[in-house]
Parts: C-alpha cells; sequence; structure tokens
C-alpha cells in the first residue's frame, strides 16, 4: 500500500517538476527520451517530437563519447546548442535523456 | 635473294611428339661480305654516341575519371525501440510508455535531470552572453582599398565555345544567374553549336543549374522582377520566348516569325503592369515592339524608331525602363543617341519627346541611377557618360579609354558608383565622388571581351559575362558596397552643380547667337535690283542736300566732272 502511495507521490513529483521547468520564461519544449531515441514524455506536437529526439540523441551520444575520448575519466555533463532562434540543452543520465528547448529573447 | 630451308616429312608422322635433340651447328646459308657495297656509306669521323647503363623505364598517365559529388540529407523520423515494441502499433507504444514511467529509477532520473536544467535555464534568462552591444553604434569609415575578388568562374560546358552575351540576376536574393549564350559575329554560328543558355547556381560552377532551350540562340534574356520562375529572351532570329522554370528547359510560348523583330533582338526590359506580364524588346531593325506573355501571338503595340520623323530609321541597341515612371521609357539608338519616348502619345510622330546625341558610336547601356532617377548612364563608343533628362548634353563624362566600352551598370546601393566593361576583358569601377578623372579601380577578368556586367541588387556582387562564354563573379570591397556617410547628399549636389553648369553654357551660347544675329539685321536684307537703284538714288540725293549751300549747283557740277573722266575712255 505504501509502496503504492510512493510510487504515486514520485509520479506526481515527476509532473511538478516538469511543469516547473515549463513555466520558465522562454521554454518551448521539453522532451523525455531514452538513450535509443524512443520518446517517453513530450509537451510538443507530433511532428517536431520525434525529429528533435532522432536528431538531438545521437548527437548526444556522440558528445559523450567525445569527451571520453578525449579524458578517460571525464564525462558528460550537459550540451548545449545555441543556434540564431533559440537553444538547445541536453542532460542526460544513463538511461534517459531530457531535452528542452528554450528562446531566452521571448519577446 | 631469298633465303629458303626446305624439309621433307612423311604423312605418317604428321601430329607426332616432336623429339627434340642437340646436333651440331652446320651452316645452312653463307653470305660473304661485299665491298662493293662500302661505296654507298661514308667513315663519320668523329662519332658521338650515349649509351646510359640504366634500367629502361617508359613514362605513363592516369587520369581517374571525376566523381560527381552531390550532397543529400537524411530524416530519420522514428526509431529506438526496443524489438518486443511494435512501432506501428500505437497501444504498443502507449504500453511501453506507460511502463517507463511508473519505473522509480525514471522518476529519481527526472528529478534530478529537472534541477540541473532548471539552472541552465534560469542561467540564460538572468543573462544574455550573446548580445550584442553597441549595435546602434555608427560604423566607423571603412578606409579599405577598392578591390573585387573574383569568387568564380562559370564556363560554357559546350564544346564549341559561344559568346556570353547577357546575363540576368535572380530577383531579390540573386542566388542564381540566367546566361544568354550566342554568337553575335554575323554567320559566326557553326551549325553543330548548341542552342542552350544556361541558368547557373550561384554555389556551383560545375555544371549549369537549368538549360533553356530555344529554337535560335538567345542574344538577351531576363528574369521578370515580379515573378522570379518566370524568364524573358530574345533570340539571334529577332523572336521572342518566355520560359517557366517550373516547367521545363522549353519555352512555354514563342513569338510568331511574321509579327516579331527582323534583326537579333538586343534588349528587353519588363514593363510595369498590373499583370506583370508585360514587357518590350528592342531590335537594330528599329522597332520597339510590346509584349504580353500571355498572348505572345502578336505584339501589343508598335513603335518605329524614327527621331528625325522623315523615315529613317534608327536601329535600337538598349532600353531602360524605370517602374517608378511608367509612361516614360529610353532607348539607346545605334547612331549613338539616346530617345526618351512617352508611351501614351497620341500619335506615333510624338512618341519620341526627347533625343539627347552624344555618342560616337550604338549606345551599349542605357540605365537610370536608382537614387536620382532624373539623371541616366549611357556607355558607348569609348566613354561613359551621365545626363540629366532635361539637358541635351551630358553632365558629366569620363575621358576616352583605352579600349572600347561594351556595357556598364550602376551600383544598386551607392549613387555614385557604376561600372563599366571593356573590350580588352577587363571592367573598371568608377567611384564619381571619389574621382572623375579615372577610375578607382580597375579589374582584369580575362583575355576576351566582355559582353554584359550586372550588378546584383544588394551591391556586393558583380556577375561579368565575356565573350569566350565564361562568366565571373566577383565579390566587391566592404567600401564599394556600402552606402558612405552624405553620400546621397554629395553626390546630388555634384549631379545639380553639374546640370547647372551646363544650363548657363547653353544659355549663354544661345545669347550669344541672339546677340550676333542683333548687330548685323541688315546684311541679313541686301536688296537687289530696283530696290537697290532706288536706295542708291535716295542716298545720293541725301549726300548732295547735305553739302549744298543752297544752289543746287553742285550736283551739276560733280555730274560734268564725273563726265569728264569717263569720256577720255571712249576716245
Amino acid at each position: 500500500m505504501s509502496a503504492a502511495k510512493d510510487t504515486n507521490r514520485d509520479y506526481n513529483e515527476v509532473e511538478i517538476a516538469l511543469n516547473r521547468l515549463q513555466t520558465h520564461k522562454g521554454v518551448q519544449g521539453i522532451v523525455i527520451t531514452t538513450h535509443e531515441g524512443t520518446v517517453i514524455r513530450s509537451t510538443m506536437d507530433n511532428i517536431q517530437t520525434p525529429q528533435i529526439s532522432t536528431l538531438v540523441t545521437p548527437l548526444a551520444a556522440r558528445s559523450k563519447g567525445v569527451v571520453r575520448d578525449l579524458d578517460p575519466e571525464d564525462e558528460l555533463k550537459f550540451l548545449r546548442i545555441r543556434s540564431k532562434k533559440h537553444e538547445i540543452m541536453v542532460a542526460e543520465t544513463k538511461s534517459y535523456l531530457m531535452i528542452v528547448i528554450q528562446n531566452p529573447h521571448e519577446l | 635473294m631469298e633465303i629458303v630451308y626446305v624439309y621433307q616429312k612423311k604423312r605418317r608422322e604428321f601430329g607426332k611428339q616432336a623429339m627434340l635433340s642437340d646436333r651440331p651447328a652446320d651452316i645452312g646459308l653463307s653470305i660473304p661480305p661485299d665491298p662493293s657495297y662500302l661505296k654507298n656509306y661514308t667513315e663519320r669521323n668523329p662519332s658521338h654516341t650515349e649509351a646510359q647503363c640504366c634500367p629502361d623505364k617508359s613514362e605513363h598517365e592516369v587520369n581517374t575519371d571525376s566523381y560527381v559529388l552531390t550532397n543529400r540529407g537524411i530524416l530519420h523520423t522514428q526509431g529506438g525501440w526496443p524489438k518486443d515494441v511494435d512501432a506501428t502499433d500505437v497501444e504498443h507504444t502507449i504500453r511501453f510508455r506507460k511502463k517507463i514511467e511508473k519505473d522509480e529509477e525514471y522518476m529519481r532520473v527526472i528529478k534530478h535531470l529537472g534541477d540541473c536544467m532548471e539552472h541552465t535555464i534560469k542561467q540564460n534568462n538572468a543573462i544574455d552572453i550573446y548580445q550584442e552591444y553597441f549595435q546602434e553604434a555608427p560604423e566607423t569609415h571603412v578606409s579599405d582599398a577598392p578591390s573585387a575578388k573574383s569568387l568564380n568562374v562559370y564556363r560554357d560546358p559546350n564544346s564549341i565555345k559561344r559568346a556570353a552575351t547577357y546575363l540576368s540576376w535572380y530577383p531579390e536574393e540573386g542566388h542564381k544567374i540566367a546566361v544568354a549564350y550566342s554568337v553575335l559575329q554575323f554567320q559566326g554560328m557553326p551549325s553543330n553549336m548548341s542552342l542552350d543558355s544556361y541558368i547557373w547556381d550561384v554555389e556551383n560552377p560545375n555544371a549549369p543549374d537549368q538549360t533553356l532551350t530555344p529554337t535560335s540562340p538567345i542574344v538577351c534574356i531576363k528574369y521578370n522582377p515580379k515573378d522570379p520562375h518566370i524568364l524573358v529572351g530574345g533570340s539571334y532570329n529577332g523572336l521572342l520566348s518566355y520560359w517557366d522554370t517550373r516547367k521545363g528547359s522549353f519555352p512555354v510560348d514563342t513569338s510568331p516569325l511574321e509579327k516579331s523583330h527582323r534583326d537579333p533582338v538586343y534588349n528587353v526590359a519588363w514593363v510595369q503592369s498590373k499583370s506583370g506580364c508585360e514587357f518590350f524588346s528592342v531590335s537594330t531593325d528599329g522597332q520597339a515592339l510590346w509584349w504580353d506573355i500571355r498572348k505572345l501571338s502578336e505584339p501589343t503595340e508598335t513603335m518605329m524608331i524614327d527621331p528625325e520623323k522623315n523615315g529613317n530609321i534608327v536601329g535600337g541597341t538598349v532600353l531602360d525602363f524605370e517602374t517608378t515612371m511608367p509612361t516614360k521609357f529610353m532607348i539607346g539608338g545605334e547612331n549613338g543617341a539616346t530617345f526618351m519616348c512617352n508611351k501614351k502619345a497620341k500619335t506615333p510622330g510624338d512618341k519620341i519627346t526627347h533625343v539627347y546625341p552624344g555618342h560616337h558610336g550604338p549606345v551599349y547601356a542605357l540605365q537610370r541611377n536608382p537614387f536620382f532617377l532624373k539623371n541616366f548612364l549611357t556607355v558607348g563608343d569609348w566613354k561613359a557618360q551621365i545626363w540629366s533628362e532635361d539637358i541635351r548634353s551630358p553632365i558629366m563624362s569620363t575621358k576616352y579609354s583605352m579600349s572600347y566600352l561594351t556595357d556598364g551598370c550602376w551600383s544598386p546601393t551607392r549613387p555614385s558608383v557604376f561600372f563599366t566593361a571593356k573590350m580588352d576583358g577587363s571592367f573598371d569601377i568608377w567611384d564619381y565622388i571619389f574621382k572623375q578623372v579615372e577610375p578607382t579601380h580597375t579589374v582584369q577578368v580575362c583575355n576576351s571581351p566582355l559582353h554584359s556586367i550586372k550588378a546584383q541588387e544588394h551591391g556586393r556582387l558583380i556577375a561579368a559575362s565575356a565573350r569566350d562564354g565564361s562568366m565571373t563573379l566577383f565579390e566587391l570591397s566592404e567600401g564599394l558596397a556600402k552606402l558612405q556617410n552624405n553620400e546621397k547628399k554629395i553626390f546630388s549636389e555634384m549631379l545639380e552643380r553639374e546640370l547647372k553648369r551646363e544650363k548657363t553654357l547653353e544659355s549663354a551660347v544661345r545669347e550669344k547667337r541672339i546677340k550676333a544675329a542683333q548687330k548685323r539685321p541688315n546684311s541679313a536684307f541686301m536688296p537687289t535690283g530696283q530696290a537697290l537703284e532706288e536706295l542708291l538714288k535716295a542716298s545720293e540725293d541725301d549726300f548732295y542736300s547735305y553739302i549744298d549751300d543752297g544752289d543746287g549747283k553742285l550736283r551739276d557740277e560733280a555730274m560734268a566732272r564725273i563726265a569728264e573722266y569717263e569720256k577720255p575712255t571712249s576716245s
């Protein structure tokens, strides 16, 4: 019983965390994927989500490899791609990736 | 002398394996030396021979075929599903997702990542590290030397090279250039010459982007500024065709032979109209024809270039049309004069409103200054001239250059910069507020004469096309493309000053002429015959009445004396 309640609470916490991220200024969307690129959660529409996940996931894997190759004790902490229109931020752990698109100049 | 060796073999021994064995040599034929041959030869002394002790080598050349590389992209839309999940089945995917979301590890991870991400998001919102400071600061004066750097050369891919006679930039962005290829020398076209003209993509000089196939080589070509897919081309046999780049390489429509020009069409220009489909063309047969591309079966209007109004037709070589002045247009003629014409004239005689004579040879380029519409540039013979609409003589002209000028154009971004293309294969950049005596910069493009030079709308790129079929793209230095401080003001002052000077000169000449006519009015009226006799008698009477003191005898005495003088001759 309590285990179920715990998971519910955790579930809520996940929701809360995602909501909080979304309400920040300029955040356009959040995508959560696995390492292979499978989309688990997304706040963007059905066209952009697979695009983002399939393009960004291999890029993140590659950059992780680069950091490791340069120094085997180092590891990738965060990946940010700044483009003219927005910034793509990628945070990852061993199993999941979180991708956030933000445009800080949103008027 | 034939040397023959004969041997016999029994037939049943044919086909047997050959048994080889040694046997001593025996002389088959002996040819002794014949000293009489020595007479055919003389001894060579000294005799030089070369010998080298090294292995024999031979040289081979190999050229690999070049590979054509193109860039392509792939868009991967979905992927990464584990084996047991069927990606097409929505139920499966939803179930998979739900399963993961229930996973504890997932929740922990998301929380952790969420914190991490939030930190950076806040960072982004706090300070923009990419902010450009001092964006509004005025640009410091760019003092780099004027230069033009060649970026790319686009060569005619056919083996028989034709001259690139005209080029037109794609409107607005200017990432494509349409080039018309033809051979303008009379009867200079070999029969197997390709008739095609090409559209080149600026990035790719290896192969043309699109081909346009007319029935006769195109002499001039222009993009429609309103619709960049439409191009109109005038061909060597006087026909006009229009192409739609979306519809392939053959013209969508062509004008009929009877209604078109009888000489190559040297220039076409698009006209401001509601439909954006009208253009007009000019040719050395002396006609200017207006067409609508929707109905190329006959011209909508025709005009004969007849400045003297007496039937002597002048061939036209260039056109200019300014969209802000839709009823007026200009034609440059073969006799060196430029004609300002009014489209709305009632009678054909009124069509030509002004004539600006000035060049010794055909006018090869004519363009209004994009900033000061009343002034225009003409290029012909060995110099370029700047005119104002009001005066019949040029207000400014460059000095005679060493080689014949073939084309010219204004810079679209700087009012006082213009370019002229020359027969020796170079083009000049004139910055008129900086130096009027000579070009600010000269760029040698190639060894064959340049036919056409056109600037791209943003002012930075120039394309020049030459007689050997090559087209070169240049990038100008920033100083030549960007509008300088006060440039408009300075140039307009210069133009006004020159205009005033010409006007004053003209009025001074006129006054002088009038005065000279007034000074001797009688010399213009010489009476003859009876009027002369009466005039003489009247002046004689006046004379005698003045010197007479009253008795009237003086006149008779004078007459008697005259008679006496004349008498001795008769006796």
